[in-house]
């Protein structure tokens, strides 16, 4: 009892060659189908090449265009030859050109051996499961494909759509169940000369004929009415990626392949010298007679197709530039955005880092340069600090920072004197951590030596630029985890929010802050914004302050600032 | 687009090829060898200027990726360029003394060489000091990559410009023949780029790295784009527009994914900062034939006076193309 091989080959013959001579050789049938779109010339290389070897068969040739009736009627035609002629095959096994034999001939005939009776193909029904990787899949059944897919793309779409429209359908030949599978198979000689022999054969055939790509479920179906013992899977390794079209394999998958314990594996790159070297020539045996466990190529190219189709977040690049709301991640990382915090506290850069363990930058988009945390002049990723390159591209040097020091957070300060453009940007983003004391810029005027009628334009300035701000950042369509805080608000009781962020920065450091940044000093203030209003100018955001009255901060009081005294 | 647009941009390829048919008369064959090009070889183009120390890592280098056969324009050279490679077996020369600057940076020339010779072939078009990093490219030769890329019915494969640099002074380590010249240029800048889409083009425009950072701080707009598509399944009726950067039709350049994928793309390691560049600066600024008025070199005469260090702390040094890959600068795609 033996296993024969059924191989469709169209490119690479040579290799078809090798394959099928290794096979022979250890004495399994072979019979051999060549695309008729080959020429002629490298048939007969072919023919020729294999010429010395009594157990391998041409059958007659099919054009094998990809999705058509050919690649069935191929099947069919060396099937039949090896049933024919091999009377002691039990199994035949459906490879193609670009099959590799990954464990000994021998092995894959013990397992068969031991499961004589087992039909081993993937056979799954289209109602229940999704099987097809994009494109039709009941609709493979019911309606009809007259035009190349591969030539007369817009024709087959239209006419698909068409056929929708109206409604129009094929009626399947009662008592078959559609069902699809990969098109590499392993079936017995009962189950496939029954299927080969079945009495409806010309009436089925002429139902498959106008079936689109019938190759993955002319014998899927067909088992179903046959077989009583089908196991759902294929013994050949062949991976699809997000197109339906196979993965390939080269020398650099060698460990992988061996360690995956398959029989068969396609489709390897014709010049993978190293993988025919080994897997044809070496020597395999010796391995444990393990099941087949494809799990870490499954992992491998899984993870491929994730990289194509959903990228790494936050990532922009020459080959990935997503359209706006398409980022799959605006950034790569959770970042905090500080705004008024640095002008109300005096060391609050310095207090953050240490607290929350983070780079805390000062003000990136300040006009002059971005002031990166200590000082620095270039950053992570060799950025500048030169504001012209920075207001050239904000949103770049905003995902670049957040892409450069991936694994560690970063926080800034931003306010209504710095760039404003990047605004937007950071409230659609949702690893943005929005912090506002409104009006807090006013506390640097309040301390300057400036004259009256300045710091008066300058406060009014600044009032417009964040007013617009805060409108964006309290728009309907803002991401960000946003918090707002007069500084009234905000100086009455300033331990209790800094814990709530520090909390959310590290969560999971749960200390209580011991330390609060020093508040500046604020002797003054509401007399300030009162001799501002005199001056007509109506300071709004920074809540209300009772002129004459200092604000009496709680910030100096330790230990728990959540406990009520 | 508007039909107009279409119209427009097909005249602009049309107006390519014309002037590329016109400036073949430029083109005096040294060593013409194409008709040893196979079928299916893949075909390197590159323009040369007194290469002659550089030409044999180059030359190496694509040999053992893969590439069959070399066409080469030497724009006047007197420091045995010519002479080498037309001794070489797979190289097809031309030369000419007409102006690099006339021939849009020697474009034109080429795309007259792509027409005539690269018709059907997979066709990588470099610098001398650019050197093509792959997903894989250590154990997969060329051929594989243009196979996967025929075989996902992708035409053109995108690789954006890597300036690598030396630590130091550029002077401080002379280049010697047949050096890998990234054995001194080790270093470069992982995260400071900047990318715009064109869509006039569908292309993308890249600008940042070392040269931006250091000659055009303030001036971040004229810093040299980056972006570039060097190897293409070429058709005679494609055409580059701008030195590598822009091809037509404009499908060509949409080599980027727009849903939030991320397309199979490279790097061209860019050896241009070793000592031999000073040399190079100093002679573009009496020839001024360089692009947008010699712009770019103006910027760098002056900064070079004063010996820069293109380093900084966090420069990255060079290991492998996995490390690009994770630096997010190239991308394996789907390709695994």
């Amino acid at each position: 009892m033996s296993v024969g091989f059924v191989m469709l080959c169209h490119t690479a013959l040579d290799r078809a060659a090798e394959v099928a001579r290794h096979w022979a050789e250890r004495d399994c049938p072979v019979v051999i189908h060549v695309d008729k779109r080959v020429t002629r010339l490298a048939y007969d290389g072919l023919v020729a090449m294999l010429s010395d070897l009594s157990n391998i068969r041409f059958s007659g040739r099919f054009a094998c265009e990809w999705g058509t009736w050919g690649i069935v009627a191929a099947t069919q035609g060396a099937s039949t030859i090896m049933l024919r002629a091999f009377p002691e095959v039990r199994h035949v096994f459906l490879a193609s050109g670009s099959c590799l034999p990954l464990r000994p001939v021998e092995e894959l005939k013990a397992y068969l051996s031991t499961r004589p009776r087992v039909d081993f193909i993937e056979s799954v029904t289209t109602e229940d499961v999704g099987w097809t990787i994009g494109g039709l899949d009941l609709e493979r059944f019911t309606l009809r494909f007259p035009f190349s897919w591969r030539r007369r793309r817009r024709l087959f779409d239209g006419y698909v759509k068409l056929q929708r429209k109206i409604g129009y359908k094929r009626r399947v030949p009662p008592g078959l169940v559609p069902h699809l599978g990969s098109q590499w198979w392993c079936l017995t000689r009962q189950t496939l000369s029954a299927i080969l022999e079945s009495p409806d054969r010309a009436d089925i055939d002429r139902y498959f004929r106008r079936v689109w790509i019938p190759d993955e479920s002319y014998f899927q179906t067909l088992v179903r009415q046959v077989s009583t013992n089908v196991e759902s899977r294929s013994l050949t390794l062949s991976k699809f990626d997000f197109q339906g079209k196979p993965h390939i394999f080269y020398d650099d998958h060698l460990q992988l392949l061996r360690r995956s314990d398959c029989f068969v594996a396609r489709k390897i790159w014709p010049q993978a010298e190293k993988l025919y070297q080994n897997f044809l020539h070496g020597d395999a045996s010796g391995q444990a007679t393990a099941e087949p466990n494809p799990g870490k190529i499954d992992r491998l190219f899984a993870k491929a197709v994730e990289r194509r189709i959903k990228g790494r977040p936050g990532l922009y690049m020459q080959s990935r530039m997503p359209n706006e709301n398409y980022e799959n991640g605006r950034t790569a990382a959770a970042y905090s955005v500080f705004e008024g915090f640095a002008e109300l506290f005096d060391n609050f850069e310095s207090w953050l880092g240490k607290v929350a363990g983070t780079r805390a930058h000062g003000h990136l988009y300040a006009p002059d340069r971005a002031q990166f945390a200590g000082g620095e002049t270039v950053f992570n990723g060799a950025m500048s600090d030169s504001a012209a390159m920075r207001d050239y591209a904000p949103k770049s040097f905003l995902t670049n920072l957040i892409w450069n020091t991936r694994g560690e957070r970063q926080c800034f300060q931003f306010g209504p004197a710095d760039r404003q453009e990047i605004g937007w940007f950071m409230s659609l983003d949702p690893n943005a951590q929005i912090s506002v004391i409104s009006g807090a810029w006013i506390i640097p005027l309040f301390h300057s030596n400036q004259n009256f009628s300045d710091i008066r334009r300058e406060a009014a300035r600044l009032q417009k630029i964040e007013a617009d701000h805060l409108g964006v950042l309290r728009s309907p369509w803002t991401k960000a985890r946003v918090r707002i805080w007069s500084l009234a608000e905000f100086v009455e009781n300033p331990m209790e929010p800094l814990q709530s962020i520090i909390d959310e920065i590290s969560p999971r450091s749960l200390r209580r802050l011991t330390e609060a940044p020093r508040l500046a000093d604020l002797k003054g203030f509401g007399q300030f914004l009162q001799n501002l209003r005199n001056q007509g100018m109506q300071p709004i955001l920074m809540g209300d302050f009772p002129t004459g009255e200092d604000p009496n901060p709680t910030a100096s009081r330790r230990g728990r600032p959540y406990l009520v005294k | 687009m508007s039909i107009i647009g279409a119209i427009r941009l097909r005249a602009r390829r049309r107006r390519a090829h014309l002037r590329a048919f016109m400036r073949q008369r430029e083109l005096s064959p040294v060593a013409d060898r194409t008709k040893k090009i196979a079928p299916q070889a893949i075909v390197l183009l590159s323009t040369v200027r007194n290469e002659r120390v550089r030409l044999p890592y180059f030359m190496r280098y694509y040999r053992d990726l893969g590439v069959e056969h070399f066409l080469v324009v030497d724009n006047d050279s007197d420091d045995g360029t010519r002479e080498y490679l037309a001794e070489q077996s797979d190289v097809s020369i031309w030369s000419t003394e007409a102006s690099y600057k006339a021939s849009r940076f020697g474009v034109d020339w080429l795309t007259h060489l792509q027409r005539r010779y690269c018709h059907g072939h997979w066709c990588l078009t470099v610098d001398v000091d650019e050197f093509l990093v792959y997903p894989f490219c250590e154990t997969r030769p060329l051929r594989a990559l243009t196979d996967w890329l025929d075989a996902s019915a992708v035409r053109s494969f995108s690789a954006m410009l890597l300036d690598m640099y030396p630590k130091g002074p550029m002077q401080a380590r002379p280049y010697h023949e047949g050096q890998n010249p990234f054995e001194i240029a080790q270093w470069f800048d992982s995260g400071n780029y900047t990318i715009q889409r064109n869509n006039w083009n569908s292309n993308l425009w890249i600008q940042g790295g070392p040269r931006a950072r250091m000659f055009f701080r303030d001036n971040p707009y004229s810093a040299p784009a980056l972006n570039k598509v060097p190897l293409v399944n070429w058709d005679r009726s494609y055409a580059y527009v701008s030195s590598t950067h822009m091809l037509l039709p404009r499908g060509l350049n949409l080599v980027f994914d727009e849903w939030g994928g991320e397309k199979a793309s490279g790097c061209l390691l860019h050896a241009k900062f070793l000592d031999t560049f000073a040399v190079k600066a100093a002679e573009e600024m009496t020839r001024g034939q360089h692009y947008a008025n010699s712009q770019e070199y103006i910027a760098y005469q002056d900064a070079l006076a004063s010996q820069p260090d293109l380093w900084c702390k966090f420069s990255e040094k060079y290991i492998n193309w996995r490390q690009l890959e994770i630096l997010g600068l190239m991308s394996k795609g789907n390709w695994a």
